[in-house]
């Protein structure tokens, strides 16, 4: 179980997240959603230990991350940040097997390789494994990258704007990829999102933030209203139901 | 390519190597052990070609994980100032000291070498614009300044021959008693080894080698240290040797990839040969005499540079 208590950290003087305090469900999917600036991706940084916090501390089955061996860590809770940038010529099977690293320190045993098959398969990549990653399309990518979280085996996965840059087809494929990591592995997922549909559709739990705060917290259809979304936003964004998955017009409001 | 092509290679032109020079040597000569031939043979080719083996392999393994770490291509112990850092160390020592000993030298050539690539890489962590051509730019100016600053001092203390003499890169005065400083690149090029996964996660950045649990500055310092005893031993025994760091291991990761564990080997072999294709060059081009490696390595390192960065600027991003 994942706890945050009092987070807060201050870039220069200015106040990036402040005293948050929230409890991260497990078995679930939990989406950051908030405008620019509010502060999300600095949040996940802090939890998985990328980034230090000021004040407050965040507890992973009550211990503080800090007090965390790093290799015992990093079996636990996996972080994927933007990955796009990366130009390293590895082949996808490479990438994925330094997934099993906090394992085996990168001398594979042969269930090191059954899970690094396991998680190649899983994201479907199998035929095309030895190929570099500077050869394969940004969706392509991002599901290599995801393959070897996978086969770090994390109970917790952390993922930071992972639908940037892939187009609607790939997005949708990595959501359900995620659902079924929930629904079918039993991993906990939390997830900063730009696009509050993806976060309404596929999450279970939606965390909203704004100036650094957290200004909602609770199951998705609780928050996922045009009352809620105003306090977020500052917009007016009707909310219609589809196929009984609400769905936020937002592109034709007026604030 | 494979592994074993390359190590053929590196036989065949160590065999070469061995028997051109002024005075022939055939290698029915060295049957005879009380033979002058013998004597030549053991005090100058042999050292010659271990020289040019340790050599090759430490500029190539320097610049792999230079590239590794800094996470860019074109990142080389002469594009980022190590090697004119060691020569100013060098100087430093020999102004500090009347009777500069060896050790001193290689002590002050050492923290230097480490000091220098030290700051260039806290430079390279505080620019925003990282490109590929750009931050090779930046280290040559650095490593040229620093240059400066060597030979401006060496003018005022009379010492401008002594430091031309490793600005060349030269095996020519490789002899037996001279050269033994880079065994110490050996244990080197092993760490190098042993830490290599560790440096290709380290070459994904900071976050990533993070998530995995890599103590990432624990391992970007071993790294730096690495390229530092290698760049000591080599100026100091050869000189300056430009262009090597930078050329083989990008032709190994062009057609093997980045995973240091696999390309550790071809780079190494590959920097053997290389080296060796351009010493023999430069000792029948012009035969009985010499041209210093560092002009052969030059002339052909540049052209395949240009080739690089007008073909591979998609590739290196």
């Amino acid at each position: 179980m994942i706890e945050i208590k009092g987070l807060t950290k201050r870039f220069g003087n200015k106040p990036v997240v402040e005293d948050v305090s929230i409890k991260i469900q497990p078995g679930a999917i939990t989406s950051f959603i908030g405008p620019n600036g509010a502060g999300k991706s600095t949040l996940l940084s802090m939890v998985s230990r990328l980034l230090d916090a000021d004040t407050g501390e965040v507890l992973l089955d009550k211990n503080d991350v800090k007090k965390w061996k790093s290799d015992e860590f990093a079996k636990r809770v996996s972080i994927l940040k933007q990955a796009n940038f990366l130009n390293v010529r590895l082949t996808i099977r490479e990438l994925v097997s330094f997934g099993r690293y906090p394992y085996s320190k990168g001398r594979l045993t042969t269930e090191d390789e059954q899970f690094v098959d396991q998680a190649i398969a899983y994201m479907n990549l199998t035929d095309m494994q030895d190929k570099f990653l500077d050869e394969l399309s940004g969706g392509q990518k991002q599901r290599a990258f995801i393959a070897m979280v996978i086969a770090q085996d994390t109970e917790y996965i952390l993922l930071d704007e992972p639908l940037n840059n892939l187009d609607m087809k790939h997005s949708v494929q990595i959501m359900k990829i995620l659902r079924k990591l929930v629904d079918d592995l039993g991993k906990t997922v939390v997830i900063v999102l730009h696009d509050i549909n993806f976060a309404s559709v596929y999450s279970d739990n939606i965390v909203a933030l704004k100036n650094g705060r957290v200004v909602k917290d609770g199951p998705t259809n609780e928050i996922i209203n045009s009352e809620a979304l105003r306090e977020i936003y500052d917009m007016n964004i009707p909310v219609q139901e589809q196929n009984g998955c609400r769905i936020c017009v937002y592109f034709n409001s007026h604030s | 390519m494979r592994l074993w092509m390359l190590i053929i290679a590196a036989v065949i032109l160590s065999f070469i190597s061995l028997f051109i020079g002024a005075i022939d040597i055939k290698p029915s000569d060295l049957l005879n052990w009380d033979s002058r031939e013998m004597q030549i043979f053991l005090i100058s080719r042999v050292p010659r070609l271990i020289a040019i083996i340790l050599a090759g392999v430490g500029m190539s393994i320097a610049g792999l994980i230079m590239q590794s770490l800094s996470r860019n291509k074109f990142v080389s112990p002469t594009t980022a100032g190590t090697l004119d850092a060691a020569k100013l160390g060098i100087l430093i020592s020999m102004l500090f000291f009347t009777n500069v000993t060896y050790t001193q030298q290689v002590i002050f050539s050492f923290a230097f070498a480490l000091i220098g690539t030290l700051l260039f890489m806290q430079i390279l962590d505080r620019i925003k614009f990282k490109d590929v051509i750009f931050v090779p730019l930046i280290g040559i100016m650095y490593g040229n300044i620093l240059s400066s600053i060597t030979t401006f001092f060496a003018y005022e203390a009379d010492l401008l021959q002594n430091i031309s003499s490793w600005l060349m890169g030269s095996f020519t005065l490789v002899i037996a008693g001279r050269y033994e400083l880079l065994y110490l690149s050996i244990p080197a090029v092993i760490l190098a080894y042993l830490y290599a996964n560790k440096f290709t996660v380290a070459g994904m950045g900071e976050d990533f080698a993070k998530n995995l649990g890599l103590s990432y500055k624990f391992v970007l310092n071993i790294g730096l240290i690495l390229v530092a005893i290698i760049a000591t031993t080599v100026v100091l025994t050869v000189g300056v040797i430009p262009f090597l760091g930078l050329i083989v291991p990008n032709i190994v990761s062009l057609y093997m990839g980045d995973n240091l564990r696999k390309t550790i080997p071809h780079t190494a072999v590959l920097g053997i040969v290389f080296l060796l294709i351009c010493d023999i060059i430069g000792r029948v081009i012009i035969y009985p005499y010499e041209i210093p490696v560092n002009v052969t390595v030059a002339v052909i390192g540049s052209v395949i540079f240009l080739i690089m960065l007008i073909r591979g600027r998609a590739y290196a991003k």
